[in-house]
């Protein structure tokens, strides 16, 4: 991907200018399996949806961790959040996210990646949520979708997801400290660069079934 | 209402019961959506441990014990110790958790509090290094809970910082000719704490109102939950939303007004219990 802004500390002067193709993801490709099988093993009295959400990447050559195990429950818990479980009673929706190259912002590619992997297997969800990451370095500038050396630098990186409905805040995650203005910012500018994520969504699909 | 309805009511329609109350803006427990239960705070509980706390908020109830160890610093910061977090949720507290390795909810926890400590610097990990290259500390923080009433997040993270307040590290000097190092039990220092991180928790209901320190019936029937991590500087610790539903900028900006409050709390409950214990 790769846009940046840099934004002084005023409020309301963040301006995106991303160059590059909008969500151009060389990180990332999804595949999504829905087993419509087994019911849970969850008791007489209710059975409950079980969404599992697995990540792996390659060389896995330990098991997952607790690190992984946590970015496994963001994605995860982001998911239910916007999948109409209710339609689909007593079935597990298994998302298997492969990781092909890490160049930084590798939480908020999953993120984009899960949704449209949602989308492209027909799921009925509330929203739609996109994966955004900004990064403040030391003067207090945001960087959204940084690379990996940027991430390093920076003072905190923040990963946000953004629905899109109303562009609310479905998930958050943060590394290093900020101050709560910072935050504000972030997530005004994660809020504004969703609306490219989303317009990407729209133009793949349209591209996807005018072929047919 | 008679009391055998409502115990009927809250089993089959548990929702719908707290609706009611949520409704009169409080709570089941008498609280209202703002309040945080009883805490109380012990420290110095163990006496094999280099450090201890235990931390109670209502029936939730988190113990901390810190060990000191030796080790050597790692290869690629050769001046920096190592904090080694560990929550486990046994059967013991809730009868959600099953005997065996550490479940999801465990491993979140922890891997949250080794973010705290990482992002707040609570201790600088310089400070646990002995000699460059060659021997450092290592504190494994182990994390119990005894009771799960919800919001096991703020308890430990409250344990964390009361331990670690508690920790004495005896003076390590390493003898010049054997190479070896010597330890002296008698005189202890206490550990720097720079920074106090405190976390708050809410849980969302209905997609609108928050309410805060849920407890494990409230974080059931709640439809996502954020938990904000603030030092005393007003600076953010940790933002953590694990998904969920959806909140605005301005709801966020309300944790964070409440995360600012119950930090003097903590702040204060803290100093008083750490002055009250008389040195050795």
């Amino acid at each position: 991907g790769g846009w940046s802004s840099g934004s002084p500390l005023g409020p309301g002067a963040g301006a995106a200018s991303w160059g590059g193709r909008a969500g151009s993801y060389p990180a990332l490709s999804s595949s999504l399996r829905t087993p419509q099988s087994s019911p849970g093993l969850y008791g007489p009295a209710e059975v409950k949806i079980s969404k599992s959400c697995t990540t792996s990447w390659p060389p896995s050559l330990l098991p997952p961790g607790v690190f992984e195990k946590n970015r496994e429950q963001l994605i995860r818990k982001t998911c239910e959040a916007v999948i109409l479980g209710t339609l689909h009673p007593r079935t597990s929706i298994s998302i298997v996210l492969q990781v092909i190259s890490d160049a930084g912002a590798l939480l908020a590619c999953c993120l984009n990646a899960a949704c449209m992997g949602l989308m492209d297997a027909g799921l009925p969800m509330k929203s739609l949520f996109c994966g955004v990451t900004c990064a403040l370095d030391s003067t207090g500038a945001i960087t959204l979708d940084p690379t990996a050396k940027q991430e390093k630098e920076a003072r905190a990186v923040l990963t946000f997801a953004i629905s899109s409905m109303e562009r609310q805040v479905l998930m958050c995650t943060s590394k290093g400290t900020c101050s709560v203005e910072e935050l504000q910012q972030c997530i005004a500018a994660a809020q504004r660069a969703s609306g490219a994520i989303f317009q990407f969504y729209r133009d793949s699909v349209r591209r996807k079934y005018s072929k047919t | 209402m008679n009391f055998k309805f409502c115990v009927y009511f809250r089993t089959v329609e548990p929702l719908e019961y707290y609706r009611r109350f949520l409704k009169e803006n409080c709570r089941p427990d008498g609280r209202e959506l703002g309040e945080f239960r009883t805490t109380t705070v012990n420290v110095g509980s163990i006496t094999t441990a280099d450090g201890s706390a235990l931390v109670k908020l209502g029936n939730t109830t988190v113990i901390c014990g810190i060990k000191a160890e030796f080790a050597e610093p790692p290869a690629e910061s050769n001046n920096k110790g190592y904090i080694v977090p560990n929550v486990d949720l046994p059967p013991l507290c809730s009868s959600r958790f099953r005997p065996g390795p550490p479940g999801e909810e465990a491993q979140a926890a922890s891997q949250f509090i080794a973010d705290v400590i990482e992002n707040s610097e609570i201790i600088m990990k310089e400070d646990l290094c002995i000699a460059h290259g060659k021997l450092a500390w290592v504190l494994y923080c182990d994390f119990i809970c005894l009771d799960y009433d919800g919001n096991i997040l703020d308890a430990c993270t409250f344990a964390l910082l009361a331990a670690l307040k508690n920790v004495q590290l005896p003076k390590v000097t390493i003898n010049e000719e054997t190479g070896l190092a010597e330890v002296d039990l008698k005189q202890t220092n206490p550990l720097n704490i720079r920074k106090h991180p405190v976390a708050t928790s809410f849980a969302v209901f209905d997609d609108t109102i928050l309410i805060v320190d849920p407890t494990a019936e409230e974080e059931e029937l709640a439809t996502g939950t954020v938990t904000i991590v603030m030092d005393e500087e007003g600076r953010l610790c940790s933002v953590h939303k694990p998904g969920g539903s959806g909140l605005t900028a301005a709801k966020l900006q309300d944790c964070i007004t409440r995360a600012i409050t119950r930090h003097k709390e903590v702040k204060k409950l803290i100093d008083k219990v750490i002055k009250s214990i008389k040195p050795k």
